[in-house]
């Protein structure tokens, strides 16, 4: 878990310039009470972005 | 009484025919003309390609939404339109073929005082040999475009899953099946769904997944990529593609244009102009979109298809058509009303209507072939602008011809996305993101050109669950349950 990541980048390959997440990053993408904020915080967004489209 | 034909039951469609019977009442008459019986939830076929649901989840009957609403419902495809009537009436009026059974093939003209285009695209799997024929998908590749084509997918990935678990390697490739396709979205939700699902059955660990596709650099998505605000930076979605890619072990090629498909392998060119073959044994690639193929026929009986329509099928409309190179491109370029510049009762909106230019740079291998994203009309966009053109008619009909039109330019819309990247209540992710305006402007927003205030992105599982909500939300107000209007589109 902790070079979660890190393990599939390849010297030189495609994918050897981009970011990997952190185990940090990682375990708050699917924890449930940070993810209920960020339900509130996306929706939140998403309906700004909508009500200045109409 | 005034009559409004929509052909086209799909996502724009359905939302300007809904709304313009809801808004114009017994008083008028609205007539749709599509060919399926059932409304589909295109977004969700991701998930019924990965056998997480079922066709019937997410499609529904139309005939008894249409009864509800007081629309006049055509099962039928339309052939052509005749903007100018023809030798023995001055009534313009659409031909259809009817696709329901009993009465499949059967020829019917309908009369219109107003017509809407909302035929979406034709997904135009001939465009690669190997990859399809004119009759639709060939027998190498997979789709997840249709609720059935979905299904089959879902069929063959099981498959698949099944020679893993016997300990069978097996090589996927998803992507794009032309240099020339859009809709990139959906094929990067389902390389990250059949990722998610693998790892599920525990056999990622013999899968090699690659992704193809026509982008200049991954992320592109058709919208030339967008900036997207994180942890004080505006970061390209270059990066955070990437970075997708990077963690869930999956390799890419891009800026390819496939232009053969055969059992178990594709060939391709790059935009370096070399050619290279990438081998296969599951394989889901995006056709290329062109228009439906509808003609359009003038009073005198002649051929007018050119005038009406762009070469690639999709009809003209208030659009600047010459805006010539990248570096001429302009915001205003993009149309606002949707009208047809020839036709003034004509409209085409979702789709169906043809787009001034790419979105992306174009770009073209030294052998000359262009390998560039079309521009996406997404489900967002495609809704508004269906309820815009709903407006306009319904105003022309209600104010008089000489009422102001709606507006819902994409150069003055933005557009929210939720693409799943795998499905569980706990274990799901999908990357949310809103993008200010759809069409960059460079000249109201130099560098970037979006409002990086209203363009972001984030993946999560909180992502998953407005992806689930939105589904059951989208369906419902599609079939106009209660409170249905007050749904956003
Ligand atoms: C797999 C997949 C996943 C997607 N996921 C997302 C997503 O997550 N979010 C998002 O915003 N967008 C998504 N999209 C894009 C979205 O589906 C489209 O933007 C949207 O469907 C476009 O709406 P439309 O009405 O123009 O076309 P459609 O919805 O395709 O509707 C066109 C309709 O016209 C009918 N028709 C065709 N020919 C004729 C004819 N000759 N006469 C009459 N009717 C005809 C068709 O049967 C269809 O009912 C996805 C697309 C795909 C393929």
């Amino acid at each position: 878990m902790s070079k979660y990541g890190e393990k599939n980048i390849r010297a030189y390959g495609n994918n050897f310039t981009t970011m990997t997440p952190g185990p940090v990053a990682k375990f708050l993408r699917t924890c449930v009470i940070f993810q209920a904020i960020r339900f509130v915080i996306i929706n939140i967004k998403m309906l700004v972005v909508v009500s200045k489209s109409h | 009484m005034a009559r409004l034909v929509v052909l086209g039951g799909g996502v724009s469609g359905h939302t300007a025919a809904t709304f313009a019977a809801e808004w114009l009442g017994s008083a008028h008459e609205v007539v749709v003309v599509t060919p399926n019986a059932k409304w589909n939830w295109i977004p969700s076929n991701i998930w019924v390609g990965v056998g997480q649901m079922t066709k019937e989840d997410v499609t529904f009957d139309l005939a008894p939404v249409y009864a509800k609403a007081g629309i006049k419902y055509h099962q039928a495809k339309a052939l052509g339109i005749h903007p100018e009537g023809n030798e023995t009436s001055d009534k313009p009026y659409v031909v259809i073929e009817s696709t329901e059974a009993g009465k499949a093939g059967q020829i019917e003209n309908i009369e219109y005082d107003y017509l809407i285009n909302a035929t979406g695209p034709k997904l135009n799997f001939a465009a690669t040999p190997g990859l399809g024929d004119a009759n639709g998908l060939g027998e190498f590749t997979v789709s997840v475009c249709t609720a059935d084509h979905a299904t089959h997918a879902n069929e063959e990935l099981q498959k698949a899953i099944e020679k893993m678990k016997k300990g069978e390697r097996q090589k996927f490739l998803i992507g794009t099946g032309h240099g020339m396709c859009t809709c990139q979205g959906a094929a990067f939700e389902y390389i990250f769904n059949i990722e998610h699902e693998l790892k599920k059955a525990g056999v990622r660990d013999m899968a090699e997944i690659k992704w193809i596709s026509n982008e200049s650099f991954l992320g592109d998505f058709g919208v030339g990529g967008l900036h997207m605000k994180a942890m004080g930076f505006a970061v390209s979605s270059k990066i955070f593609a990437e970075s997708l890619f990077a963690e869930r072990d999956v390799d890419w090629i891009i800026g390819a244009h496939v232009n053969k498909v055969e059992k178990g392998k594709v060939h391709y060119e790059l935009l370096d102009g070399s050619m290279g073959e990438e081998e296969f044994d599951f394989s889901m690639l995006i056709p290329p979109f062109a228009g439906v193929g509808l003609k359009a026929i003038n009073k005198a009986g002649e051929d007018i298809t050119a005038t009406v329509f762009a070469p690639n099928g999709f009809m003209k409309v208030d659009a600047n058509y010459a805006a010539g190179a990248y570096e001429n491109w302009k915001a205003s370029d993009w149309p606002k009303t949707y009208q047809n510049p020839t036709y003034k009762n004509l409209f085409a909106c979702g789709i169906a209507f043809a787009p001034p230019h790419p979105i992306s740079k174009p770009m073209s291998s030294p052998n000359g072939t262009p390998i560039n994203p079309t521009p996406p009309r997404t489900g967002m966009p495609s809704g508004i602008m269906g309820k815009a053109v709903a407006h306009s008619v319904c105003d022309l009909i209600t104010k008089g011809p000489d009422a102001p039109l709606h507006e819902a330019s994409m150069a003055h819309m933005g557009a929210a996305c939720v693409a799943s990247a795998g499905k569980g209540l706990f274990t799901g992710t999908a990357a949310a993101m809103t993008i200010y305006p759809v069409v960059p402007d460079f000249e109201k927003y130099p560098g970037t050109g979006r409002d990086t205030d209203y363009t972001f992105g984030e993946i999560g599982l909180a992502g998953h669950w407005i992806k689930h909500i939105l589904h059951h939300l989208f369906i419902w107000k599609a079939k106009l349950k209660a409170g249905w209007t007050l749904i956003p589109e």
